[in-house]
């Protein structure tokens, strides 16, 4: 159980980084969509080969993107909690009060803080984490879980989450979900704006200009609308997939016990029921994906292009590997 | 020219010795804290003995042996004059408290009594949180030994007196005792 003990500084690194090329990428798609508004509405113009005039709306979109960027980032926590309408986990009877104490002990076996503990009221067996860094961190599990695990599988599923935290996933998957949402929310409102006629500018002086503005508007919703959604998802796919295997590892690293987390993940595997309160912004969190249940765990090649997480076959099998353990024992 | 090449020669290397030097410090108070984190667990094991052994002991008739002996190690170890003494105690008590978790299966009419239900909770867990912080301080140790055995950190280490830390040894009984997990096993078809 050698990998990721010693790298897991590169892997915070690594994230630290992803994290700013995303907050970047995300306002220079702003500035782009300011700066395309303000050509619409007439603020900027090019004027003998030079661009002419106050660029308003491509200041006014970079202070929105920045101000997105730091909720996010600060607020992102509560906004994934809030949407998978998550609530606190109180000591309220003796399986709430164990799952308390396997978050501490889990937070004992990486050298990390306590993250704070947070509850779905889901029959689903899942859990994610987030926050922005180890000293704002969260874990939260859902009901199921909680009903379906022993204390050992516990440990591999919250020792699963504590490696996410401890490796600084936590920080780049919040902002994937949150900044998605809000590319998202941005694609649906220029839908609307241009379907109700928004852009009619006051002085419509011949119909060549205003052709000309509507193909612009065209092309900038059709990009955001169709494009961002699938980019993001995209990043977030490309982003999560080798991570868990990862986390995997690193659990497997906290308990010494490999069998544990292996009978967590083959009970997870035999749930049918979806997560209804995750959505495609938030999917990439979890440890096991909300969104399917266990019939759709395809291997084919598709699947495999557009999942956000390895199908549980495959991290089984690898987590038998690590206990050198013939893999043909039943499930 | 020549001047200024020394000149950044010096500066990369005093920049080079400040970051080594405090990742040092740092990686030896992450080895102390590891230690005193485990000094809490046992510390918290020795006031929820008491407790557990109050709740259990009008059930358990035929345990008193064993009881008897979970108290007295637990005193021993409170009272242990010296470092070594307090670890030999420290270990019978992990093992005496694992024979008597094994014991509280027998009793079913335990499961109904939520002190002792709740205490025995607490005292799972410290026992895991023992077993998981001796395991962080150990990986701790690890850090700081490679730390201060490589190069080029070594010869820092050497100067700032910076010394490998010793690892802690589980002993043989020890290590053969699963961890535990008694308590709220759910059934299951598998």
């Amino acid at each position: 159980m050698t990998p990721s003990h010693a790298d897991f500084r590169d892997l915070e690194r690594r994230n630290r980084r992803q994290t700013v090329a995303l907050v970047v990428v995300f306002l220079l798609l702003f500035c782009a969509l300011g700066l395309g508004l303000d050509f619409v509405v007439g603020a900027v113009r090019f004027q003998d080969g030079h661009l002419a005039g106050f660029p308003l709306l491509t200041i006014i979109a970079l202070i929105v993107g920045s101000v997105q960027s730091l909720v996010s980032y600060y607020g992102g926590a509560a906004l994934v909690l809030g949407s998978t309408h998550a609530r606190q986990l109180a000591p309220d009877s003796p399986k709430h009060q164990m799952v308390l104490d396997v978050v501490q002990e889990m937070a004992l076996a990486s050298r990390m803080p306590v993250p704070r503990a947070y509850i779905i009221d889901e029959p689903a067996p899942n859990a994610f984490a987030t926050g922005r860094d180890p000293q704002h961190s969260v874990i939260c599990v859902t009901q199921g879980l909680v009903d379906e695990m022993d204390r050992e599988e516990l440990q591999g599923v919250l020792g699963h989450e504590m490696a996410h935290i401890r490796d600084y996933d936590i920080r780049t998957m919040m902002m994937i979900a949150v900044l998605a949402g809000g590319v998202a929310m941005l694609a649906d409102f220029f839908m609307r704006w241009s379907f109700f006629g928004g852009f009619r500018t006051r002085d419509d002086r011949d119909n060549n200009d205003r052709g000309q503005a509507r193909v612009i508007i065209a092309i900038a919703v059709f990009v955001l609308a169709i494009l961002a959604p699938i980019f993001s998802q995209l990043i977030a796919i490309a982003v999560s997939r080798q991570r868990e295997y990862l986390a995997d590892a690193s659990s497997v690293e906290f308990t010494r016990n490999p069998r544990a987390l292996l009978r967590a993940l083959e009970q997870i595997a035999r749930t049918e029921s979806p997560l209804a309160n995750a959505s495609r912004g938030t999917a990439h969190l979890f440890i096991v994906n909300p969104l399917e249940g266990a019939g759709d765990d395809g291997e084919g090649f598709f699947d495999s292009l557009l999942s956000t997480h390895p199908p549980l076959s495959r991290r089984i099998q690898r987590l038998r590997e690590l206990m050198a353990e013939p893999a043909d024992s039943a499930i | 020219m020549g001047s200024w090449i020394i000149i950044g020669i010096i500066v990369i290397a005093a920049l080079y010795l400040t970051f080594a030097y405090n990742s040092l410090v740092r990686m030896r108070n992450s080895v102390e804290n590891a230690w005193q984190q485990i000094d809490v667990q046992l510390k918290r094991r020795h006031d929820l003995i008491p407790n557990l052994v109050e709740a259990v002991k009008g059930y358990m008739q035929f345990e008193r042996d064993t009881l008897a002996q979970v108290v007295e190690s637990r005193n021993r170890a409170v009272a242990a004059p010296s470092q070594e003494v307090r670890l030999q105690a420290e270990n019978q008590l992990t093992a005496g408290l694992g024979r008597l978790f094994a014991l509280m299966e027998n009793y079913p009419q335990l499961k109904s009594d939520q002190n002792a239900m709740q205490l025995q909770e607490q005292l799972t867990t410290t026992e895991n949180q023992i077993a998981f912080a001796r395991q962080a301080y150990n990986d701790a140790v690890l850090e700081l030994n490679n730390r201060i055995e490589t190069f080029p950190a070594n010869i820092i280490a050497d100067h700032f007196g910076f010394h490998p830390a010793d690892y802690f040894q589980a002993p043989p009984e020890d290590q053969a005792l699963p961890k535990v997990d008694l308590s709220l096993r759910t059934p299951r078809a598998s």
